[in-house]
Protein backbone atom coordinates (compact mmCIF):
# COMPACT_ATOMS: atom_id res chain seq x y z
CA UNK A 1 0.00 0.00 0.00
CA UNK A 2 1.19 3.58 -0.89
CA UNK A 3 2.05 5.96 2.08
CA UNK A 4 0.17 9.36 1.55
CA UNK A 5 0.38 11.03 4.47
CA UNK A 6 2.08 10.56 7.69
CA UNK A 7 2.52 13.35 11.27
CA UNK A 8 4.94 15.67 10.04
CA UNK A 9 8.79 15.46 10.89
CA UNK A 10 8.92 18.28 12.44
CA UNK A 11 6.05 17.33 15.29
CA UNK A 12 7.03 15.54 18.46
CA UNK A 13 5.44 12.77 19.29
CA UNK A 14 3.03 14.26 21.58
CA UNK A 15 -0.74 14.14 21.99
CA UNK A 16 -2.37 17.77 21.13
CA UNK A 17 -4.13 19.52 24.38
CA UNK A 18 -6.60 21.77 21.62
CA UNK A 19 -10.45 20.91 22.16
CA UNK A 20 -12.52 18.64 19.35
CA UNK A 21 -12.63 20.81 16.22
CA UNK A 22 -10.06 23.28 17.47
CA UNK A 23 -8.23 25.23 14.13
CA UNK A 24 -5.28 25.49 16.30
CA UNK A 25 -4.32 22.17 15.76
CA UNK A 26 -4.22 22.44 11.94
CA UNK A 27 -2.26 25.76 12.23
CA UNK A 28 0.31 24.15 14.17
CA UNK A 29 0.62 21.18 11.40
CA UNK A 30 0.43 23.28 8.71
CA UNK A 31 3.91 25.23 10.37
CA UNK A 32 5.37 22.43 11.19
CA UNK A 33 5.03 21.09 7.20
CA UNK A 34 6.15 24.74 6.17
CA UNK A 35 9.39 24.92 8.16
CA UNK A 36 9.95 21.76 6.96
CA UNK A 37 9.49 21.83 3.09
CA UNK A 38 11.15 25.07 3.66
CA UNK A 39 14.29 23.24 4.83
CA UNK A 40 14.48 25.19 7.63
CA UNK A 41 14.22 23.49 10.61
CA UNK A 42 17.70 23.95 12.01
CA UNK A 43 16.84 27.54 11.24
CA UNK A 44 13.51 28.16 12.79
CA UNK A 45 13.30 29.71 16.20
CA UNK A 46 9.12 30.16 17.44
CA UNK A 47 8.16 32.88 19.99
CA UNK A 48 4.93 30.95 21.69
CA UNK A 49 2.42 33.17 23.32
CA UNK A 50 -0.14 33.09 26.21
CA UNK A 51 -2.99 31.23 25.49
CA UNK A 52 -4.27 28.13 23.63
CA UNK A 53 -1.41 28.20 21.30
CA UNK A 54 0.65 28.50 24.43
CA UNK A 55 1.67 24.66 24.24
CA UNK A 56 3.00 24.31 20.48
CA UNK A 57 6.87 24.08 22.54
CA UNK A 58 5.30 20.85 23.24
CA UNK A 59 5.08 19.69 19.74
CA UNK A 60 7.16 21.51 17.58
CA UNK A 61 10.65 19.87 17.37
CA UNK A 62 12.50 23.63 16.81
CA UNK A 63 13.54 25.78 18.48
CA UNK A 64 11.44 27.35 21.15
CA UNK A 65 10.44 30.11 24.01
CA UNK A 66 7.45 31.00 25.43
CA UNK A 67 7.14 34.61 26.07
CA UNK A 68 5.13 36.79 28.52
CA UNK A 69 1.26 37.23 27.17
CA UNK A 70 1.02 40.08 24.16
CA UNK A 71 5.29 40.41 24.34
CA UNK A 72 5.58 37.66 20.62
CA UNK A 73 6.73 40.48 18.60
CA UNK A 74 9.08 42.32 21.00
CA UNK A 75 11.34 39.19 22.05
CA UNK A 76 10.95 37.85 18.22
CA UNK A 77 12.72 41.37 17.48
CA UNK A 78 15.25 40.96 20.10
CA UNK A 79 16.13 37.14 18.84
CA UNK A 80 16.20 37.96 15.24
CA UNK A 81 18.15 41.09 15.68
CA UNK A 82 20.57 39.15 17.06
CA UNK A 83 20.51 36.03 14.63
CA UNK A 84 19.41 37.60 11.80
CA UNK A 85 19.86 34.65 9.60
CA UNK A 86 17.70 32.46 11.44
CA UNK A 87 13.68 32.26 10.53
CA UNK A 88 12.17 33.91 13.84
CA UNK A 89 8.03 33.83 14.50
CA UNK A 90 5.85 34.42 16.50
CA UNK A 91 2.36 32.13 17.02
CA UNK A 92 -0.17 34.56 18.38
CA UNK A 93 -3.70 34.86 19.44
CA UNK A 94 -6.21 37.75 19.20
CA UNK A 95 -6.33 38.61 22.32
CA UNK A 96 -2.30 38.48 22.49
CA UNK A 97 -2.12 40.18 19.41
CA UNK A 98 -4.69 42.59 19.23
CA UNK A 99 -5.19 43.39 22.88
CA UNK A 100 -2.45 42.97 25.18
CA UNK A 101 0.41 43.50 22.68
CA UNK A 102 -0.92 45.91 19.93
CA UNK A 103 1.36 47.85 21.08
CA UNK A 104 4.53 45.27 20.57
CA UNK A 105 2.74 44.25 17.05
CA UNK A 106 2.06 47.60 16.01
CA UNK A 107 5.36 48.48 16.27
CA UNK A 108 7.62 45.76 15.35
CA UNK A 109 5.63 46.26 11.69
CA UNK A 110 5.97 49.84 11.61
CA UNK A 111 10.10 48.92 12.24
CA UNK A 112 9.44 46.32 9.25
CA UNK A 113 11.26 43.74 12.05
CA UNK A 114 11.83 40.90 10.13
CA UNK A 115 9.84 38.79 11.53
CA UNK A 116 6.77 37.07 11.17
CA UNK A 117 3.38 36.60 13.11
CA UNK A 118 0.86 33.44 13.22
CA UNK A 119 -1.98 35.34 14.05
CA UNK A 120 -4.71 32.71 14.92
CA UNK A 121 -8.19 34.31 15.03
CA UNK A 122 -11.06 32.91 16.82
CA UNK A 123 -12.74 35.79 17.96
CA UNK A 124 -12.81 34.47 21.43
CA UNK A 125 -10.18 34.20 24.52
CA UNK A 126 -10.26 30.30 24.62
CA UNK A 127 -7.65 29.47 27.18
CA UNK A 128 -9.71 31.55 29.81
CA UNK A 129 -12.63 30.28 28.78
CA UNK A 130 -14.45 32.03 25.81
CA UNK A 131 -14.21 35.62 27.10
CA UNK A 132 -14.85 38.52 24.66
CA UNK A 133 -11.59 39.53 22.45
CA UNK A 134 -10.80 42.42 20.57
CA UNK A 135 -11.95 40.78 17.43
CA UNK A 136 -15.11 39.35 18.32
CA UNK A 137 -17.86 40.20 16.05
CA UNK A 138 -20.95 42.80 17.27
CA UNK A 139 -23.52 40.97 18.69
CA UNK A 140 -21.70 38.00 19.60
CA UNK A 141 -22.41 36.87 22.77
CA UNK A 142 -19.24 36.10 25.01
CA UNK A 143 -18.93 35.01 29.06
CA UNK A 144 -18.06 38.90 29.02
CA UNK A 145 -19.97 40.30 26.95
CA UNK A 146 -23.73 37.86 28.17
CA UNK A 147 -26.12 40.11 25.29
CA UNK A 148 -23.67 40.37 22.65
CA UNK A 149 -21.04 42.55 21.55
CA UNK A 150 -22.31 46.60 21.14
CA UNK A 151 -20.31 48.87 18.94
CA UNK A 152 -21.29 51.35 21.54
CA UNK A 153 -19.66 50.09 24.69
CA UNK A 154 -17.26 47.33 23.23
CA UNK A 155 -16.44 48.55 20.34
CA UNK A 156 -16.10 47.31 16.81
CA UNK A 157 -14.06 43.98 16.07
CA UNK A 158 -10.35 44.93 14.95
CA UNK A 159 -9.03 44.04 11.73
CA UNK A 160 -5.14 43.64 11.98
CA UNK A 161 -4.02 43.08 8.68
CA UNK A 162 -6.05 45.95 7.63
CA UNK A 163 -4.54 47.88 10.51
CA UNK A 164 -0.89 47.16 9.76
CA UNK A 165 -1.30 47.22 5.73
CA UNK A 166 -0.99 51.10 6.26
CA UNK A 167 2.20 50.57 7.58
CA UNK A 168 5.32 51.15 5.57
CA UNK A 169 7.21 48.51 7.18
CA UNK A 170 4.73 45.97 6.59
CA UNK A 171 5.54 43.67 3.70
CA UNK A 172 3.19 40.99 3.38
CA UNK A 173 -0.47 40.22 5.38
CA UNK A 174 -2.77 38.24 4.70
CA UNK A 175 -6.10 37.00 5.98
CA UNK A 176 -6.96 33.01 5.54
CA UNK A 177 -8.98 30.17 7.15
CA UNK A 178 -8.75 26.78 8.50
CA UNK A 179 -12.32 25.46 8.13
CA UNK A 180 -12.04 23.44 5.00
CA UNK A 181 -9.44 21.64 2.74
CA UNK A 182 -9.35 24.39 0.16
CA UNK A 183 -8.60 27.31 2.39
CA UNK A 184 -6.04 25.10 4.71
CA UNK A 185 -4.45 24.48 1.46
CA UNK A 186 -4.18 27.72 0.92
CA UNK A 187 -3.30 28.84 4.26
CA UNK A 188 -0.40 26.78 4.30
CA UNK A 189 0.59 28.70 0.92
CA UNK A 190 0.25 32.35 2.96
CA UNK A 191 2.65 30.85 5.52
CA UNK A 192 5.38 29.59 3.24
CA UNK A 193 4.67 32.93 1.63
CA UNK A 194 5.35 35.25 5.00
CA UNK A 195 8.31 33.03 5.65
CA UNK A 196 9.95 34.02 2.73
CA UNK A 197 9.42 37.68 2.53
CA UNK A 198 10.96 37.16 6.08
CA UNK A 199 13.94 35.04 4.87
CA UNK A 200 14.16 37.40 1.26
CA UNK A 201 14.05 40.93 4.15
CA UNK A 202 11.46 43.03 2.61
CA UNK A 203 9.87 43.56 5.62
CA UNK A 204 7.01 42.69 8.56
CA UNK A 205 4.87 39.54 7.44
CA UNK A 206 1.81 38.76 8.94
CA UNK A 207 -1.04 35.59 8.61
CA UNK A 208 -4.22 36.05 10.18
CA UNK A 209 -6.05 32.34 10.50
CA UNK A 210 -9.65 32.65 10.74
CA UNK A 211 -10.24 29.74 13.37
CA UNK A 212 -12.74 27.58 14.45
CA UNK A 213 -13.78 27.44 18.52
CA UNK A 214 -16.14 24.85 18.82
CA UNK A 215 -15.76 24.73 22.40
CA UNK A 216 -16.35 28.44 23.30
CA UNK A 217 -18.71 29.39 20.43
CA UNK A 218 -20.75 26.88 21.86
CA UNK A 219 -20.86 25.26 18.35
CA UNK A 220 -20.82 21.85 16.92
CA UNK A 221 -17.47 21.35 14.87
CA UNK A 222 -19.45 20.93 11.16
CA UNK A 223 -21.46 24.39 12.12
CA UNK A 224 -18.12 25.93 13.50
CA UNK A 225 -16.57 25.51 10.31
CA UNK A 226 -19.34 26.94 8.20
CA UNK A 227 -19.77 29.40 10.60
CA UNK A 228 -16.74 31.47 9.59
CA UNK A 229 -17.58 30.86 6.17
CA UNK A 230 -21.09 32.87 6.23
CA UNK A 231 -20.63 35.09 9.27
CA UNK A 232 -17.03 35.79 10.44
CA UNK A 233 -15.56 36.29 6.92
CA UNK A 234 -18.10 39.20 6.39
CA UNK A 235 -16.42 41.21 9.01
CA UNK A 236 -13.04 39.49 8.21
CA UNK A 237 -12.53 38.98 4.59
CA UNK A 238 -10.11 36.58 3.45
CA UNK A 239 -7.66 36.73 1.07
CA UNK A 240 -4.21 38.93 0.33
CA UNK A 241 -4.36 42.45 2.75
CA UNK A 242 -1.12 43.61 1.52
CA UNK A 243 1.94 42.52 -0.38
CA UNK A 244 5.05 44.21 -1.42
CA UNK A 245 7.32 42.93 -4.25
CA UNK A 246 9.46 40.25 -3.13
CA UNK B 1 32.01 62.36 32.39
CA UNK B 2 28.42 61.66 33.87
CA UNK B 3 27.42 58.64 35.13
CA UNK B 4 24.76 57.50 33.17
CA UNK B 5 27.47 57.75 30.16
CA UNK B 6 30.12 55.97 31.93
CA UNK B 7 27.35 53.27 32.92
CA UNK B 8 27.11 52.69 28.72
CA UNK B 9 30.36 52.77 28.08
CA UNK B 10 31.11 50.26 30.75
CA UNK B 11 28.32 48.11 29.58
CA UNK B 12 29.87 48.23 25.76
CA UNK B 13 33.40 47.39 26.98
CA UNK B 14 31.86 44.69 29.36
CA UNK B 15 30.56 43.08 25.94
CA UNK B 16 27.34 44.65 26.00
CA UNK B 17 26.16 44.56 22.28
CA UNK B 18 22.04 44.68 22.64
CA UNK B 19 20.51 47.75 24.63
CA UNK B 20 17.00 48.64 24.53
CA UNK B 21 15.65 51.62 26.25
CA UNK B 22 12.50 54.31 26.66
CA UNK B 23 13.66 57.47 27.53
CA UNK B 24 13.07 58.79 30.64
CA UNK B 25 14.36 61.19 32.68
CA UNK B 26 16.94 61.52 34.92
CA UNK B 27 19.00 58.47 32.77
CA UNK B 28 18.32 59.79 29.25
CA UNK B 29 21.77 60.33 28.85
CA UNK B 30 22.33 56.37 29.01
CA UNK B 31 20.40 55.03 26.22
CA UNK B 32 21.71 58.45 24.24
CA UNK B 33 24.69 57.65 25.14
CA UNK B 34 24.40 54.00 23.30
CA UNK B 35 22.61 55.22 20.79
CA UNK B 36 25.87 56.57 19.33
CA UNK B 37 28.30 54.33 20.83
CA UNK B 38 26.91 50.85 19.67
CA UNK B 39 27.47 52.28 15.92
CA UNK B 40 30.42 51.24 15.97
CA UNK B 41 29.80 47.95 17.54
CA UNK B 42 29.94 45.77 14.46
CA UNK B 43 26.89 43.55 14.88
CA UNK B 44 24.85 45.23 18.00
CA UNK B 45 21.35 46.11 18.44
CA UNK B 46 20.54 49.54 19.82
CA UNK B 47 16.58 49.99 19.45
CA UNK B 48 14.65 53.10 21.52
CA UNK B 49 11.53 50.83 22.03
CA UNK B 50 7.69 51.75 21.97
CA UNK B 51 7.70 50.91 25.52
CA UNK B 52 9.52 50.04 29.01
CA UNK B 53 7.75 46.25 28.72
CA UNK B 54 8.90 46.04 24.70
CA UNK B 55 12.12 46.75 25.76
CA UNK B 56 13.03 44.53 28.51
CA UNK B 57 10.94 41.79 26.66
CA UNK B 58 13.99 42.58 23.74
CA UNK B 59 16.29 42.00 26.20
CA UNK B 60 14.79 38.56 26.82
CA UNK B 61 15.09 37.64 23.11
CA UNK B 62 18.47 38.95 23.05
CA UNK B 63 19.56 37.14 25.87
CA UNK B 64 17.97 33.80 24.93
CA UNK B 65 19.42 34.47 20.97
CA UNK B 66 23.04 34.37 23.17
CA UNK B 67 24.21 38.16 23.32
CA UNK B 68 25.39 40.63 26.15
CA UNK B 69 21.38 42.71 26.79
CA UNK B 70 20.43 45.49 28.54
CA UNK B 71 17.84 48.17 29.49
CA UNK B 72 17.54 50.95 31.38
CA UNK B 73 14.85 53.46 33.42
CA UNK B 74 13.70 54.98 36.24
CA UNK B 75 11.98 54.10 38.84
CA UNK B 76 7.95 54.49 36.93
CA UNK B 77 9.41 52.92 34.09
CA UNK B 78 11.19 50.12 36.29
CA UNK B 79 7.36 49.07 37.51
CA UNK B 80 6.70 48.71 33.91
CA UNK B 81 9.55 46.32 33.76
CA UNK B 82 8.69 44.08 36.15
CA UNK B 83 6.70 41.67 33.85
CA UNK B 84 10.07 40.70 31.78
CA UNK B 85 12.19 40.75 34.87
CA UNK B 86 10.34 38.42 36.60
CA UNK B 87 10.08 36.20 33.31
CA UNK B 88 13.84 36.30 32.90
CA UNK B 89 14.38 34.77 36.35
CA UNK B 90 11.67 32.79 35.49
CA UNK B 91 13.30 31.39 32.13
CA UNK B 92 16.79 31.38 33.88
CA UNK B 93 18.14 34.28 31.33
CA UNK B 94 20.44 37.01 32.22
CA UNK B 95 19.84 40.43 31.26
CA UNK B 96 21.11 43.92 33.24
CA UNK B 97 18.80 46.62 34.49
CA UNK B 98 20.04 49.92 35.19
CA UNK B 99 17.70 51.70 37.24
CA UNK B 100 18.30 55.66 38.09
CA UNK B 101 15.97 55.75 40.33
CA UNK B 102 14.07 59.19 41.48
CA UNK B 103 11.63 60.59 43.90
CA UNK B 104 8.01 58.23 44.05
CA UNK B 105 5.57 56.76 44.24
CA UNK B 106 3.48 57.46 40.92
CA UNK B 107 5.12 60.06 38.79
CA UNK B 108 6.89 61.33 41.98
CA UNK B 109 9.85 63.65 40.14
CA UNK B 110 12.60 63.66 38.57
CA UNK B 111 14.79 64.34 41.46
CA UNK B 112 17.28 61.58 42.81
CA UNK B 113 15.97 58.85 45.88
CA UNK B 114 16.35 55.48 46.98
CA UNK B 115 12.74 54.97 46.69
CA UNK B 116 12.69 51.56 44.85
CA UNK B 117 15.07 49.65 47.14
CA UNK B 118 12.71 47.70 48.47
CA UNK B 119 11.08 46.28 44.50
CA UNK B 120 14.79 45.76 43.82
CA UNK B 121 15.57 43.40 47.00
CA UNK B 122 12.53 41.73 46.85
CA UNK B 123 12.37 40.68 43.32
CA UNK B 124 9.87 43.52 42.24
CA UNK B 125 8.00 41.14 39.78
CA UNK B 126 5.47 38.79 40.88
CA UNK B 127 6.71 34.97 41.82
CA UNK B 128 9.22 34.03 43.96
CA UNK B 129 12.50 35.17 42.53
CA UNK B 130 15.33 37.22 43.62
CA UNK B 131 17.81 39.55 41.65
CA UNK B 132 21.34 40.52 42.69
CA UNK B 133 21.44 44.25 43.10
CA UNK B 134 24.38 46.19 42.82
CA UNK B 135 24.58 49.42 44.28
CA UNK B 136 27.29 51.86 42.84
CA UNK B 137 28.07 55.37 44.97
CA UNK B 138 30.08 57.15 42.42
CA UNK B 139 30.89 57.61 38.62
CA UNK B 140 34.11 54.94 38.46
CA UNK B 141 32.28 52.47 41.07
CA UNK B 142 29.45 52.27 38.18
CA UNK B 143 32.32 51.84 35.56
CA UNK B 144 33.77 48.98 37.75
CA UNK B 145 30.26 47.43 38.60
CA UNK B 146 28.97 47.11 35.29
CA UNK B 147 31.32 44.31 34.00
CA UNK B 148 30.54 42.68 37.05
CA UNK B 149 26.54 42.97 36.66
CA UNK B 150 27.07 41.25 32.83
CA UNK B 151 29.37 38.67 34.53
CA UNK B 152 26.87 38.10 37.55
CA UNK B 153 24.16 37.66 35.18
CA UNK B 154 25.93 35.09 32.67
CA UNK B 155 27.27 33.08 35.82
CA UNK B 156 23.89 32.60 37.68
CA UNK B 157 21.95 33.10 34.55
CA UNK B 158 19.36 35.20 36.36
CA UNK B 159 19.00 39.32 35.76
CA UNK B 160 20.99 41.75 37.79
CA UNK B 161 19.73 44.87 39.27
CA UNK B 162 22.28 47.92 39.05
CA UNK B 163 20.86 50.42 41.40
CA UNK B 164 21.47 53.84 41.29
CA UNK B 165 19.64 57.29 41.05
CA UNK B 166 19.18 60.66 39.56
CA UNK B 167 22.42 61.74 41.01
CA UNK B 168 24.75 59.11 40.10
CA UNK B 169 23.62 59.01 36.53
CA UNK B 170 23.57 63.18 36.45
CA UNK B 171 26.87 63.65 38.81
CA UNK B 172 30.15 64.58 36.31
CA UNK B 173 33.45 62.85 37.73
CA UNK B 174 36.44 61.33 36.36
CA UNK B 175 36.27 57.50 35.11
CA UNK B 176 38.95 55.36 33.98
CA UNK B 177 37.68 52.29 32.33
CA UNK B 178 41.37 50.64 32.16
CA UNK B 179 40.46 48.01 34.43
CA UNK B 180 37.80 46.39 32.81
CA UNK B 181 39.16 43.62 30.41
CA UNK B 182 38.19 41.46 27.82
CA UNK B 183 34.51 40.04 28.56
CA UNK B 184 34.47 36.90 30.10
CA UNK B 185 33.30 33.78 28.21
CA UNK B 186 30.14 31.76 29.30
CA UNK B 187 29.25 28.59 28.35
CA UNK B 188 25.60 28.99 27.03
CA UNK B 189 24.04 25.60 25.89
CA UNK B 190 20.83 26.98 26.62
CA UNK B 191 20.63 29.67 24.13
CA UNK B 192 18.09 29.30 20.95
CA UNK B 193 20.23 28.97 17.27
CA UNK B 194 17.87 27.16 15.71
CA UNK B 195 18.64 23.35 16.19
CA UNK B 196 21.41 22.49 13.45
CA UNK B 197 23.01 19.37 13.91
CA UNK B 198 21.74 19.44 17.42
CA UNK B 199 18.77 18.35 19.27
CA UNK B 200 15.72 21.35 19.55
CA UNK B 201 15.53 23.33 22.74
CA UNK B 202 12.95 25.07 24.61
CA UNK B 203 13.02 27.63 27.00
CA UNK B 204 9.77 27.95 29.17
CA UNK B 205 8.45 28.88 31.99
CA UNK B 206 4.64 27.34 32.56
CA UNK B 207 5.20 24.51 34.12
CA UNK B 208 1.05 23.16 34.94
CA UNK B 209 2.42 20.28 36.68
CA UNK B 210 2.63 22.06 40.31
CA UNK B 211 5.40 19.26 41.75
CA UNK B 212 7.40 20.46 38.23
CA UNK B 213 6.92 24.08 39.36
CA UNK B 214 7.72 23.32 42.88
CA UNK B 215 11.21 21.21 41.80
CA UNK B 216 11.63 24.61 39.96
CA UNK B 217 10.85 26.83 42.35
CA UNK B 218 13.35 25.00 44.44
CA UNK B 219 16.06 24.82 41.79
CA UNK B 220 15.75 28.65 41.12
CA UNK B 221 15.98 29.03 45.36
CA UNK B 222 19.44 27.43 45.16
CA UNK B 223 20.82 29.43 43.28
CA UNK B 224 19.88 32.30 45.17
CA UNK B 225 21.03 30.67 47.94
CA UNK B 226 24.86 29.99 46.08
CA UNK B 227 24.44 33.96 45.68
CA UNK B 228 23.82 34.69 49.27
CA UNK B 229 26.72 32.69 50.22
CA UNK B 230 29.04 33.80 47.59
CA UNK B 231 28.24 37.49 46.43
CA UNK B 232 27.90 39.56 49.08
CA UNK B 233 29.84 43.10 48.56
CA UNK B 234 30.06 45.53 50.90
CA UNK B 235 32.64 47.78 52.32
CA UNK B 236 33.83 49.04 55.88
CA UNK B 237 34.98 52.91 56.89
CA UNK B 238 36.87 53.44 59.92
CA UNK B 239 34.75 50.74 62.04
CA UNK B 240 38.05 49.65 64.29
CA UNK B 241 37.13 52.15 66.94
CA UNK B 242 33.40 53.04 66.11
CA UNK B 243 31.18 53.44 68.82
CA UNK B 244 28.51 54.07 66.14
CA UNK B 245 28.00 52.72 62.87
CA UNK B 246 25.90 54.58 59.82
CA UNK B 247 24.78 51.92 57.15
CA UNK B 248 23.90 53.70 54.37
CA UNK B 249 24.53 52.71 50.00
CA UNK B 250 25.02 54.41 46.90
CA UNK B 251 24.68 58.48 47.23
CA UNK B 252 23.42 58.39 50.95
CA UNK B 253 26.42 56.50 51.20
CA UNK B 254 28.31 59.61 49.76
CA UNK B 255 26.55 61.98 52.13
CA UNK B 256 27.37 60.36 55.17
CA UNK B 257 30.89 60.46 54.64
CA UNK B 258 31.24 63.64 54.54
CA UNK B 259 29.18 63.60 57.87
CA UNK B 260 31.73 61.08 59.04
CA UNK B 261 34.76 63.74 58.29
CA UNK B 262 33.34 66.42 60.32
CA UNK B 263 32.40 63.91 63.51
CA UNK B 264 35.50 62.72 63.23
CA UNK B 265 37.43 65.85 63.54
CA UNK B 266 35.30 66.54 66.54
CA UNK B 267 35.97 63.22 68.00
CA UNK B 268 33.01 61.34 67.74
CA UNK B 269 33.92 57.64 66.69
CA UNK B 270 31.18 57.07 64.24
CA UNK B 271 32.22 54.21 61.26
CA UNK B 272 30.59 53.70 57.95
CA UNK B 273 28.88 50.01 56.30
CA UNK B 274 28.47 50.78 52.82
CA UNK B 275 26.47 47.50 51.33
CA UNK B 276 27.70 47.28 47.71
CA UNK B 277 24.94 44.09 46.84
CA UNK B 278 21.81 45.36 48.36
CA UNK B 279 20.52 41.79 47.83
CA UNK B 280 22.23 39.56 49.01
CA UNK B 281 21.79 42.25 51.50
CA UNK B 282 25.88 41.97 53.62
CA UNK B 283 23.72 40.27 57.11
CA UNK B 284 26.72 38.60 58.47
CA UNK B 285 28.83 41.84 58.16
CA UNK B 286 26.36 43.92 60.56
CA UNK B 287 25.28 41.30 62.76
CA UNK B 288 29.09 41.03 63.81
CA UNK B 289 30.04 44.77 63.59
CA UNK B 290 27.06 44.15 66.79
CA UNK B 291 29.15 42.63 68.87
CA UNK B 292 31.29 45.74 69.39
CA UNK B 293 28.90 48.30 68.90
CA UNK B 294 25.91 49.05 69.93
CA UNK B 295 24.37 52.17 68.11
CA UNK B 296 23.11 51.76 64.11
CA UNK B 297 22.03 54.68 62.63
CA UNK B 298 20.74 53.95 58.97
CA UNK B 299 20.21 56.84 56.67
CA UNK B 300 18.53 56.77 53.12
CA UNK B 301 16.84 59.08 50.56
CA UNK B 302 13.69 57.10 51.33
CA UNK B 303 10.99 56.67 54.52
CA UNK B 304 13.07 53.60 55.71
CA UNK B 305 13.40 50.87 53.62
CA UNK B 306 17.05 49.33 53.85
CA UNK B 307 16.58 50.07 57.23
CA UNK B 308 14.46 46.89 57.49
CA UNK B 309 17.14 44.61 56.32
CA UNK B 310 19.48 46.24 59.20
CA UNK B 311 16.94 45.57 61.97
CA UNK B 312 16.44 41.65 60.07
CA UNK B 313 20.42 41.18 60.48
CA UNK B 314 20.91 42.29 63.94
CA UNK B 315 18.26 40.03 64.78
CA UNK B 316 17.27 42.09 67.95
CA UNK B 317 20.77 43.46 68.90
CA UNK B 318 22.07 46.90 68.60
CA UNK B 319 20.02 50.08 69.13
CA UNK B 320 19.02 51.43 65.33
CA UNK B 321 18.71 54.81 64.82
CA UNK B 322 16.88 56.39 61.53
CA UNK B 323 16.99 59.19 59.42
CA UNK B 324 15.58 59.13 56.07
CA UNK B 325 14.53 62.19 53.48
CA UNK B 326 11.95 60.81 50.53
CA UNK B 327 10.84 62.33 47.74
CA UNK B 328 13.80 62.88 46.13
CA UNK B 329 15.25 65.65 48.52
CA UNK B 330 18.85 65.53 48.90
CA UNK B 331 20.35 66.23 52.50
CA UNK B 332 23.56 67.37 52.64
CA UNK B 333 26.67 65.77 54.64
CA UNK B 334 26.24 69.21 57.23
CA UNK B 335 22.42 68.71 57.89
CA UNK B 336 23.63 64.50 58.49
CA UNK B 337 26.34 65.25 60.28
CA UNK B 338 23.97 67.38 62.85
CA UNK B 339 21.35 64.80 63.31
CA UNK B 340 24.00 61.76 63.53
CA UNK B 341 25.73 63.87 66.24
CA UNK B 342 22.82 64.52 68.04
CA UNK B 343 21.77 61.06 68.15
CA UNK B 344 25.07 59.91 69.39
CA UNK B 345 25.23 62.51 72.04
CA UNK B 346 21.76 61.19 72.87
CA UNK B 347 22.77 57.61 72.99
CA UNK B 348 26.81 57.40 74.41
CA UNK B 349 26.24 59.91 76.87
CA UNK B 350 26.08 57.90 79.55
CA UNK B 351 29.05 55.60 77.92
CA UNK B 352 31.06 58.73 78.22
CA UNK B 353 30.97 59.78 81.19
Amino acid sequence: MKKVYSRPRLLKEAHFHYCPGCGHSIVTRLIAEVVDEMEMAGKAICVAPAGCGMLVYNYFDFDTLESAHGRGAAVATGIKRVRPQNLVFSYQGDGDLAAIGTAESFHAANRGELISIIFVNNGVYGMTGGQMAPTTLLDQVTTTSPLGRTSVKEGHPVRMCEVLAVLPGTSYLERVAVNKPSAILRAKKAIAKAFEHQLKGTGFSMVEILSPCPTNWKMGTIDACRWIDEVMTKEFPLGVVKEAAC
Amino acid sequence: MNGNSACAEAAVLAGCTCYFGYPITPQNELGEYMARRLCDVEGAVFIQSESEIAAINMVLGASVAGARAMTSSSSPGISLKQEGISYLAADELPGVIVNMSRGGPGMGNISPAQSDYLQATRGGGHGDYRTIVLAPSSVQEIADLMPVAFDLADEYRNPVVVLGDGMLGQMMEPVSFDAIGPPKEFVKDYILTGAEGRPSRMVRSLLFDVKEEEEHNWKLFRKFQRMEQNEVRFETELGDDAEMIVVAYGTAARIARGAIKRLRQENLKVGLIRPITLWPFPKKAILEAARKVSEFFVFEMNAGQMLEDVLLSLEGQGHVHFYGRPGGVIPTPVELYRIISRHYHQSLKGKKG
